[in-house]
């Protein structure tokens, strides 16, 4: 049986909210029985973005993430939803029909990434589905694909076996995999949004100036975890490291010459200038 | 007697047409009349009755007709009469008096409406989808889009996705890969927000009067902005209109109707503002409010001295750079270049794909900016902060590392340039004492010494492209600022030393330079549209021997710099200069106002969207519209935004969803010459009406026409067409009939035109002048006079070489523009210490992200959901600032919270985007709000609409130009809550 699924890509995504529009755009003013009522003018984010922004001049850097509504193979919402008003299609989307949900707040409560919403004046909760509406009429792709201007976003229909493959084969994630929501949409290059990297610049202390291709070793409990190299500028980054509070000693040889640094981080951070 | 059996066929053709189509026969009941049709010497004739709605015809002459129209011979009314029209001979016979018109404005429009009608309502449009839904497609600044229609209401809005028979896609071979665009066309957020701006809850639907204006007595101007509006007839709005208009070039004169406009508007090639607009206007003379070069500033101002290009406003070449950047690009440097806010300029998303390809290549990025835009936030590279306005500084800087350490193209500079020594003496210090050196940089700059030597280093090292302003050539907010001629001709001076032209070495961000057919016409809007405007459009270039017009000319010669019309209109004078694409002179030239003979402006009409929030300093705009001298003030506008509340009378116009029209996406024309060069595929649009306007909203073309009528001048404003039948008149001037026929056009909405054949392909942007062989880029610029040898040979220069000490500007006496491009401070800045005590922060207004301008923004769209644009706060929807966490910390500003953001010249409220990408020291933030709220007196209290261009300077960037530098600006901010609203009442 081939199922939706969503691959998110972080790294592609700029924050153009072209996919947050186009959902507002098919939603806001129209109603499509069966599968939603309209969405209210404002105040709903059906699909939301999300900004995570890491270290500091010289070297900051911003990513971008949209969530909605997982299709969760066990999703939370359907397990609180009263005479059947949440259904799990057999292509793996979730519907809340609009017409039983009426009423049931608990559907918006019950979810686990607040991607169901209230809408006050139908008094129902609402999220996105996927475009099922045009899909099932024949279109090949949701609109939050076709409006991605980076391809970001890919919805493929395949068999979970494959799609699991697919997963391990290029890393991709799931959000909260510890609640065993079994969540359709994916995540590729997500450590963007929930690791810290590390970065500096290395100078020569007699000429002041960039070094370019220093060695810079990175050591986390004794251990070297990682290499990198400075590039013209002087600068180095080692990315994808646990958002934790830790301890790292740096290495870093150029010509002959060495230095040590340490620093203990808990969030992303730019050391600054280190001489050689 | 072929000629009666064509008389009577039309009126067989009218009646067919009412019995299939109702509202063609509810048309006909709009008038009763008797209309003749003849020879001039009434030797042959049939009139037609129109009664009840009814259609009788007799051969003949009737002894009274209400409408007479008459041909000089048979052969003329038989070409004339043909359903395939030739307009020169039409326009030939119309000015030769071999045909003519006679009756009221009512019933000749209306005639010839119904004819014209008789054939467009058998015309089908758009595509049946099933489920009574319709596809339609349109177009727009953010990018080409289908329109699904059901029961008259709009569905939604996607972009459009290729099929297989649309030609096929370009591909580009480079370092053993194969580069291929979608099939597809991008679009920026703004359009895919279409529906929420039609059916926005501010829309104008109706005519509006302000309460307390009344032209007959008291018109009280001192209440524009205060007091409310009243409902009108459309009757009595265009009669009060067109009154005002005869009373006042009766009681005073040319001139006394000025006209005052945005710099773009709705998409379209008819009911553009170069186009309807020019055409009506031009027939009841006008004072030209007279467009800086607000984009181009100091392109055109400084740059073009340098390296000519005055057709393009002083940016350069456009072809050959992606295939020139796949093959060869190592490093691309990023200046005040952020297209993935801005999409160059109409291009959606349609050069980022191109931009991923050279991040796969490992093309190395740097982005000079005091914010990490969203190019270098997805890009990412090496982020180079400077203060703002210090970039030509940094640019000198580099310039003297290469100088210094032989970085540089000796060759190049020795065979294509001219006054390099001066310069490089320059740069030693040898003329004044300074060497630019990085550490004289880094003090101006804030950027480190090492950093710029590492960067002019590996710049000279490497083959570098670049990217110059969003469009990559051209642009960016450092041209807009008080340093902003000097920061451009310093990127030009940087190519210069470079080599320009080499393989690898060019202007460029993947913007510019796609592979496409640059020899396919269509016309872009600014070649003028239907005006027959040749003066004020790129008709006179690239137009109109291709779809002939009557030609229309403003016999009005007085001009107010649009930067200046405050003081015009407030103090009586003010002084300009020229935006003049023909030359590099023409910029020269200063106009005054009021010009000699001239009557100052007693109307002012204004047209389209808001400008308040685009304008510097814009407190005297509203101002202005407050003040007595202005007699009547019309809005004609699709939204009540901006400064419409300070309107006498509002006439309701539509959008392009609403009215049909027909455009290439992305193609500008005039001085935006291929500008599609910008897209992965050129595509020629119908417009279609997809709807019927909302309310009694009318078209721009049609509340044009309506004007007219009442002017006596509507056949000669229509020439007897509707809006579908120049639609059909352009389409049938250009090249897309070779592609498409007019009918599968209709249906299908839209037209890809095939890429250019490889070995066709145009020449890489300069490689020509790095050969030294004569031009051979696809563009009709310069004039053949601007070359100073033989034609093509070199650039539009006075020597055709690159001058590093421009001939042009040493002929010139204007302080802030000296020949040499010396660093001259900016006038609002660090340097300005006693400024800079009171307001030590610089404000930079960027052009808006996910509205185009004011498009998009406010009117209860979608967009104002988007965090990054406006925050919902207590029930209003504040403008962003984006403010480095440094700056926060110091005034205690947490996240989100309300800001006021404020200097001598007004102040703003805005909500707080705490941001590490943004450099201490500034706010950032965008222009082009379309609300302006102000919580007190218009134009004396602060506003809680996000107009922050209320604190840019209107200072001309140099005395000897009319430049806008609104980067220039120095603020601070603090906390604000609503208390302080009433404490400042």
């Amino acid at each position: 049986m081939k199922k939706w699924n969503l691959i998110v890509d972080v790294e592609k995504c700029e924050n153009c909210y072209n996919c947050f529009i186009a959902t507002k755009d098919e939603h806001v003013g129209n109603d499509f029985p069966g599968y939603a009522a309209p969405q209210p003018e404002h105040g709903h984010e059906w699909v939301k973005l999300h900004t995570f922004e890491r270290g500091e001049m010289p070297m900051a850097d911003a990513n971008f993430m949209p969530t909605m509504c997982n299709h969760c193979d066990e999703p939370a919402c359907m397990k609180v939803a009263e005479n059947g008003a949440v259904q799990k299609r057999a292509d793996g989307i979730v519907i809340i029909d609009p017409v039983k949900a009426k009423g049931q707040k608990q559907i918006v409560d019950a979810c686990p990434y607040g991607a169901i919403y209230w809408n006050d004046d139908l008094e129902i909760p609402q999220t996105w589905i996927f475009d099922a509406h045009l899909l099932d009429k024949g279109w090949t792709k949701p609109r939050v694909e076709q409006v991605c201007p980076t391809f970001a976003i890919e919805s493929v229909k395949i068999s979970d076996e494959e799609m699991a493959g697919r997963a391990q084969r290029e890393e991709l994630r799931v959000l909260k995999p510890e609640l065993g929501t079994k969540p359709r949409i994916y995540y590729k290059n997500l450590h963007l949004t929930d690791s810290l990297f590390i970065g500096g610049t290395v100078i020569d202390g007699k000429t002041d100036d960039c070094i370019d291709g220093a060695e810079i070793k990175l050591i986390k409990g004794g251990q070297e975890i990682a290499q990198t190299h400075s590039d013209c500028f002087g600068e180095f980054k080692f990315d994808g490291l646990p958002l934790q509070e830790a301890d790292y000693q740096l290495e870093i040889t150029h010509g002959g010459r060495s230095a040590k640094h340490e620093c203990r981080v808990s969030s992303s951070a730019f050391l600054g200038l280190i001489s050689l | 007697m072929r000629l009666e059996t064509t008389l009577f066929g039309a009126v067989q053709a009218l009646r067919l047409t009412a019995l299939r189509f109702p509202e063609f026969k509810k048309r006909l009941r709009e008038h009763d009349a008797v209309v003749q049709l003849k020879l001039a010497d009434n030797s042959v004739g049939r009139y037609i009755e129109f009664r009840d709605g009814k259609i009788s015809s007799r051969s003949g002459i009737h002894p009274a007709p209400d409408v007479s129209i008459f041909f000089k011979n048979k052969n003329i009314a038989l070409k004339l009469l043909s359903p395939k029209q030739d307009f020169l001979f039409r326009i030939d016979a119309m000015k030769n008096f071999k045909m003519g018109m006679l009756g009221p404005d009512d019933l000749t429009v209306w005639v010839n409406e119904l004819v014209s009608l008789a054939q467009s309502m058998w015309w089908k449009q758009g595509e049946d989808m099933g489920d009574g839904v319709t596809r339609y497609t349109n177009n727009t600044n953010g990018g080409p889009v289908n329109v699904f229609v059901k029961d008259g209401k709009i569905l939604r809005i996607t972009p459009i996705d290729f099929s297989d028979s649309d030609p096929a896609t370009w591909t580009v071979k480079a370092r053993g890969k194969e580069f291929s665009p979608p099939r597809r066309a991008s679009v920026a957020p703004y359009a895919i927000a279409s529906k929420s701006m039609v059916y926005a809850d501010n829309r104008n639907l109706y005519p509006m009067k302000r309460v307390d204006f009344d032209p007959n007595g008291e018109r009280n101007p001192q209440n524009r902005g205060k007091s409310g509006y009243e409902r009108i007839s459309w009757e009595e709005a265009l009669t009060i209109v067109t009154n005002e208009f005869k009373r006042v070039k009766k009681d005073h004169g040319p001139g006394a109707i000025g006209l005052s406009h945005g710099s773009h508007h709705l998409w379209g090639n008819v009911g553009y503002y170069l186009s309807a607009m020019l055409r009506f206007f031009n027939n009841i003379g006008f004072t030209r409010v007279h467009h800086n070069p607000d984009s181009w500033e100091g392109w055109y101002w400084g740059a073009q001295h340098h390296w000519g290009h005055s057709m393009r406003l002083g940016i350069g070449e456009v072809t050959g750079q992606v295939e020139d950047i796949l093959k060869e690009c190592e490093m691309m440097v990023f200046w005040s270049s952020d297209p993935e806010a801005t999409n160059g300029c109409y291009g959606a998303y349609e050069g980022t794909i191109r931009r991923l390809w050279a991040k796969e290549l490992g093309v190395k990025f740097v982005h000079i900016d005091p914010h990490w835009n969203h190019t270098a936030a997805l890009l990412k590279g090496k982020w180079i902060a400077p203060r703002p306005g210090t970039d030509p500084a940094l640019a000198q800087a580099i310039c003297y590392v290469w100088l210094t350490e032989d970085l540089y193209d000796k060759k190049f500079v020795a065979d294509r340039t001219t006054g390099f020594d001066e310069w490089a003496d320059y740069l030693a210090g040898k003329s004044d004492g300074v060497p630019k050196t990085p550490e004289w940089a880094e003090a101006e700059t804030g950027v480190a010494a090492r950093d710029i030597r590492a960067l002019a280093r590996e710049w000279g090292k490497r083959k570098t492209y670049l990217a110059a302003g969003g469009y990559g050539n051209g642009f960016g907010g450092a041209c807009r600022t008080a340093t902003g001629a000097q920061w451009a001709r310093m990127m030009v001076m940087m190519m210069a030393m470079q080599g320009i032209g080499k393989p690898g070495v060019n202007f460029g961000n993947m913007q510019t330079g796609a592979p496409h057919d640059y020899s396919f016409w269509f016309p872009g809007y600014a070649e003028g549209g239907i005006s027959g405007e040749l003066a004020f459009t790129g008709a006179a270039v690239n137009a109109y021997q291709r779809i002939p017009l009557i030609l229309s000319m403003n016999p009005v010669k007085q001009v107010v710099p649009r930067l200046q019309l405050p003081d015009a209109i407030i103090d009586g004078k003010a002084q300009g200069f020229f935006t003049d694409p023909t030359c590099k002179e023409g910029q020269f030239i200063p106009f005054f106002y009021p010009a000699p003979g001239h009557s100052p402006i007693k109307i002012l009409y204004k047209y389209g969207g808001a400008q308040i929030g685009t304008m510097p300093n814009s407190n005297r705009w509203a101002q202005m519209y407050q003040s007595d001298s202005l007699e009547m003030v019309v809005s004609q506008s699709i939204w009540f935004e901006g400064e419409a509340q300070f309107a006498d009378i509002i006439l309701p116009a539509c959008t392009n969803f609403e009215r049909t029209d027909i455009s290439e996406w992305c193609s500008a024309g005039g001085y935006g010459h291929q500008f599609f060069t910008q897209l992965n595929h050129r595509m020629i649009m119908m417009q279609h009406k997809c709807i019927e306007p909302l309310g009694e909203s009318k078209s721009d073309y049609q509340i044009f026409l309506e004007l007219s009528k009442k002017m006596g001048l509507g056949p000669v404003f229509s020439e007897g067409m509707c809006e579908i039948d120049w639609v059909k008149r352009i389409f049938d001037g250009s090249d897309v009939p070779d592609l498409i026929s007019w009918k599968e056009f209709l249906k299908k909405g839209y037209v890809v035109v095939p890429p250019e054949k490889e070995e066709l392909r145009a020449p890489r942007a300069y490689a020509w002048f790095y050969e030294g062989r004569k031009k051979d880029i696809p563009e009709p610029h310069p004039l053949p006079a601007d070359y100073s040898g033989e034609w093509l040979e070199g650039l539009g220069t006075q020597s055709g070489k690159f001058e590093f000490i421009p001939n042009s500007l040493k002929k010139i006496d204007d302080p802030d523009r000296p020949a040499l491009n010396r660093y001259i401070p900016s006038w609002e800045g660090t340097h300005t210490e006693e400024l800079l005590s009171r307001y030590p922060l610089q404000l930079m207004s960027a052009h808006s992200r996910y509205s185009f301008h004011s498009m998009g923004d406010g009117k209860g769209t979608s967009l104002n959901d988007i965090d990054d644009h406006r925050l919902l706060v207590d029930g209003h929807y504040y403008w962003r600032a984006r403010i480095s966490v440094e700056d926060a910390r110091s005034r205690d500003i947490k996240p989100n919270d309300l800001i006021r953001i404020y200097n001598d010249r007004g102040s703003v409220v805005c909500a707080a985007l705490i941001s590490s990408r943004v450099r201490p020291g500034i706010v950032h933030t965008y222009e082009s709000s379309a609300v302006y709220k102000p919580v007190g007196k218009p134009g004396a209290s602060t506003d809680i609409g996000g107009s922050v261009n209320i604190l840019t300077n209107s200072r001309s960037q140099s005395r000897g130009s009319s430049s806008m530098g609104p980067n220039a600006t120095l603020i601070e901010m603090e906390k604000w809550n609503p208390a302080m609203a009433e404490a400042a009442e």
